[in-house]
């Protein structure tokens, strides 16, 4: 990658000698003007690891993707677009790409309506000074965060587990009859996006914490001697001040949410048969059950261009938004 | 009147939350203490005393031990080197902004989208042809690649709000770069090589969505993996899978314990773009 080096404003021949004169000229360059071209030196490490885990895997992907191959036996033959025609047809797809959204779209829309909730109780908590339960209870709130979704799943599974779990214990307490949660699809889902939620939502909460403690408490008091009312402060100057809180909130939730994986394994295994399958837990299952990696890899492909349309929208309509603002 | 009505509220909501996020810790934990036998409601604690037989079946046949010796050991190189490799790579992104250092950080930025599962017929092809499944490299270096960019935008964007003027006045004094770097620059970065050791080792440590492919052989299996496996093989005895979870959980509960602060501080400012 050779660039021009820009240090001088009257250029010297590219890739020339750089000297380091003391004269100083000006530069529109930021950074520092002793550092020579040989520091890039520094990231080779860096992106050779990508290149060779990351980067060479997207493009074999993709590649992958346009065979019919087992996984492992050396004949793969070209299919063209076969699988991708195939792939907007299955209906296995089809449900799998909906659950994708709903886990995605559903755990956000949770994590932001309870995060920010609880960031705002707390807030109020911190603003009146009185701040021994509310270190604990953000302590408490966010200690799901640490813990490996598996074991979070393990856990929640125990609950909600049709002969011996404790929900069920208590619907039979009541004189009720057991309830298969998590043998059927509907409320198996809503299960696994409450799960996910809950678990992450610390994120969310300390993350709007964060900014609303960012936001100076003069704005509210001069809002109330102009006469506003608590919800109009709410709407006219902590939701404006929270955008960068929003944004970075959102889009961590639905990139994590979008790629759900390791709560389903463990919850569900995506059935009962494929009905609560995501596209992660679907794109395994083609490799390793179905021996199908050319589909699968096409499968793979779907679903980071989902997550990444999403993500460059979502941080396009925020920086809009962000400059709107400023 | 009024305000401490809206008082009892905001305290009866973060207790209501506090309860609902330690249902599932108080449900494993009575489940763990109990042997199998006993049809008591999962909601009381065991009345004849505790049942330690469970522990003992989740570290014979779970291998529960050993597989946090392996998290343990894949979460510690994964870390240093995520540090290491992130550090110096951000800093000529961060120090020469050149339009072609640019677009390699921007670049390494958008690694960051990318779902692991999506890659996983690639990834895993290569591992084989390497011969790195079911080794702790391999395990290491899928984790490293994964996790890097993220540390190479915290790094970046930390060193950017380190003034010039030190490293300046290094050179003046005949310093070279690498000397700049290491006795100048990474002394500067404790700060946000903390926040780095906490995002990545709580990732690489929970890790599943990788290691259950690429660590299956219970001799170098990680913590996840470990967990999900034998609570799929204990169908009929959550008992001893709930202890199993427990003590996955004990290490990191002891870390947050001791270091609360820098977990959630660490989390705002990764998560701070």
């Amino acid at each position: 990658m050779t660039v021009a080096d820009g240090r001088h404003t009257r250029r010297r021949t590219r890739g020339g000698p750089s000297t380091r004169s003391p004269r100083r000229t000006a530069r529109r360059e930021t950074g520092a003007p002793f550092l020579r071209r040989r520091v890039n030196l520094l990231y080779l490490p860096a992106v050779a690891l990508f290149a060779v885990f990351t980067l060479y895997p997207l493009v074999s992907g993709v590649l992958i993707s346009f065979t019919k191959w087992d996984g492992y036996s050396p004949d793969r033959t070209f299919v063209g677009l076969a699988n991708y025609a195939h792939l907007f047809t299955d209906p296995l797809v089809g449900t799998a790409l909906v659950n994708t959204f709903i886990y995605g779209f559903g755990s956000t829309i949770l994590q932001q309506v309870i995060g920010l909730a609880l960031a705002l109780a707390l807030d109020r908590a911190v603003r009146k000074r009185r701040t021994g339960g509310r270190n604990l209870a953000r302590a408490i709130v966010y200690l799901p965060v640490l813990v490996s979704p598996v074991v979070m799943g393990t856990m929640y599974y125990l609950l909600f587990s049709y002969s011996y779990g404790g929900l069920n214990d208590t619907v039979t307490g009541l004189g009720g009859e057991r309830v298969a949660w998590l043998s059927t699809s509907g409320s198996a889902i809503t299960i696994i996006v409450i799960v996910n939620s809950l678990q992450f939502v610390g994120i969310s909460m300390v993350i709007y914490l964060a900014g609303l403690q960012s936001i100076p408490i003069m704005y509210y008091e001069a809002a109330r001697i102009d006469g506003a009312t608590g919800w109009r402060q709410f709407t006219g100057i902590t939701v404006p001040l929270l955008q960068p809180a929003f944004a970075t909130s959102i889009v961590l939730n639905l990139i994590g949410g979008l790629k759900l994986f390791d709560v389903i394994r463990v919850m569900t295994g995506g059935g009962p048969g494929y009905s609560t399958d995501s596209m992660s837990t679907l794109i395994s299952k083609f490799y390793f059950d179905n021996q199908n990696a050319g589909y699968a890899s096409a499968v793979g492909v779907a679903l980071f261009v989902i997550i990444a349309v999403f993500t460059l929208a979502l941080n396009a309509y925020f920086n809009r938004r962000r400059l709107e603002i400023a | 009147m009024k305000r401490a009505l809206s008082r009892t509220g905001l305290a009866a909501g973060l207790i209501v939350a506090c309860v609902v996020q330690l249902i599932p810790f108080y449900i494993t934990l009575t489940t763990a203490l109990k042997p199998r036998t006993d049809l008591s409601s999962q909601w009381l604690f065991p009345t004849g005393g505790v049942y330690w037989q469970n522990f003992q079946t989740a570290i014979e046949d779970g291998g529960i031990l050993r597989a946090i010796g392996n998290s343990a050991i894949v979460t510690l190189a994964s870390t240093i080197l995520i540090c290491l490799l992130g550090a110096l790579a951000a800093y000529p992104l961060a120090r020469r902004e050149t339009t072609g250092n640019r677009i390699v950080l921007a670049g390494i930025i958008g690694l960051i989208m990318i779902p692991p599962l999506s890659i996983l017929v690639p990834v895993y092809t290569l591992m084989v042809q390497l011969d790195w499944i079911n080794t702790y490299w391999g395990a290491t270096a899928l984790m490293v690649a994964a996790q890097l960019p993220l540390s190479v935008f915290l790094y970046a964007s930390f060193m950017r709000s380190l003034p010039l003027s030190i490293e300046e006045a290094a050179t003046v004094d005949g310093a070279g770069m690498l000397q700049i770097l290491f006795r100048v620059v990474f002394p500067m970065l404790k700060p946000v090589t903390a926040t780095v050791i906490i995002l990545t080792s709580v990732s690489v440590w929970n890790e599943y969505a990788l290691s259950v492919f690429f660590l299956r052989d219970p001799s170098v299996r990680t913590t996840a993996p470990a967990i999900a496996t034998f609570f799929a093989s204990q169908g009929s005895d959550p008992n001893a899978a709930a202890a199993a979870a427990l003590l996955t959980v004990i290490p990191v509960l002891a870390a947050y314990l001791v270091l609360q602060r820098y977990f959630i501080k660490g989390m705002v400012a990764g998560s701070e773009k």
